[in-house]
């Protein structure tokens, strides 16, 4: 017999994109087995969960994540995100995420006017979604942010609605880096399968590279789920 | 072909850091008392007729693509075309406007100069 494989992982390259290659990595270290996608592509390769990754897709043209939202590849993303399949996006994977309406809200233009780059302190809010769920309630960590637009805004109900319900799932601690409305870093669907933050879980798994490796809850959080479910 | 002018802007509620920054930065320039709030522009250049049909087209294409209606409001409005005979009158009149305008002592320092 082989070694076990792990679930299959798609991370979407579109051009543009910069933490693909992280992404892969990750999840290769976190259990799961990485499987590369095109944008260009009209079906997601029998993949288990997808991670639209980190960068600048189409040059951030328009805005960000504005003409990636309608890539081929989207449109399976979409079909499967309603479906129920696991879908993260992180940073650039976020925005598109919420021109794609699978988020509510949108990223604009960090508050400070510079682009961001630190090693940011966060606190888990919701362990309920398909990528924290190996994390605990309240848990302090960090990760990478690096980000020039990351200020999460929404209207008065979709903040509303977001909290009540349980769909902050993380939050900036000991300051808010780019003006984002009640300090959000991180959202679900009603259903807690899509996920988006805008830290880099995926630099922070490996202790050559990152301070913590408190990302690799992220991966193993789906793998876990994922391997449950056969 | 028909020139149509989607404008779309950032929504009140919503921070603009862009118009901040300019709003700054002309403060800094001296010209004082100006807010600024920074849109786009898009012109869209269109093949035949203008109808109510193709305005609604370009209504949803502004709304699919061109604005983020989360974020941002978007208004479609149609350019009137300038015909070539008008584009003729109308060069002349621009061209004469800063002589107008300018007064006697400009004129001889600009004279000044170009020698």
């Amino acid at each position: 017999m082989g070694p076990k494989v792990g679930p299959k992982i798609g991370v979407v390259t579109f051009p543009g994109s910069l933490d693909d290659q992280d992404a892969l990595r990750a999840i290769r270290l976190c259990g799961g087995e990485p499987i590369p996608l095109w944008h260009g592509n009209d079906n997601l390769d029998h993949v288990q969960a997808v991670i639209l990754p980190g960068g600048f897709s189409y040059g951030d043209y328009l805005r960000c994540g504005a003409i990636s939202r309608f890539a081929p590849v989207m449109t399976e993303v979409i079909k499967a995100a309603d479906s129920g399949m696991p879908v993260l996006g992180i940073c650039n994977g976020f925005q598109i995420l919420c021109e794609a309406h699978l988020l509510p809200g949108a990223l604009i233009r960090n508050d400070v006017r510079v682009f961001v780059c630190r090693d940011q302190d966060l606190r888990v809010e919701s362990v309920d979604t398909t990528w924290t769920s190996g994390f605990s309630n309240g848990q302090l960590i960090t990760l990478v942010l690096k980000s020039g637009e990351g200020g999460y805004v929404a209207d008065e109900e979709t903040l509303r609605r977001l909290e009540g319900e349980g769909q902050v799932i993380f939050r900036y601690v000991n300051g808010n880096p780019n003006g984002s409305y009640n300090d959000i870093a991180g959202i679900c669907n009603e259903r807690g399968n899509v996920v988006g933050l805008m830290p880099h879980p995926e630099h922070n798994v490996d202790s050559l590279t990152g301070p913590t490796q408190d990302g690799r809850a992220i991966f193993t959080s789906v793998c876990t789920f994922l391997a449950a479910k056969v | 072909m028909a020139r149509v002018v989607v404008d779309v802007m950032p929504k009140p509620e919503i921070l603009d850091p862009q118009g901040k920054a300019v709003t700054g930065a002309l403060a800094r320039l001296g010209f004082a008392g100006i807010s600024v709030r920074q849109g786009k522009r898009f012109e869209l250049e269109l093949e035949g007729e203008i109808t109510e049909d193709r305005l609604a087209e370009v209504r949803r294409a502004a709304e699919t693509l061109l604005a983020n209606t989360v974020i941002e409001t978007f208004n479609v409005r149609v350019e009137e075309p300038t015909t070539p005979d008008e584009e003729k009158q109308a060069e002349p009149a621009e061209q004469a406007e800063p002589d107008e305008q300018t007064e006697p002592d400009e004129q001889t320092e600009l004279a000044t100069q170009a020698g």
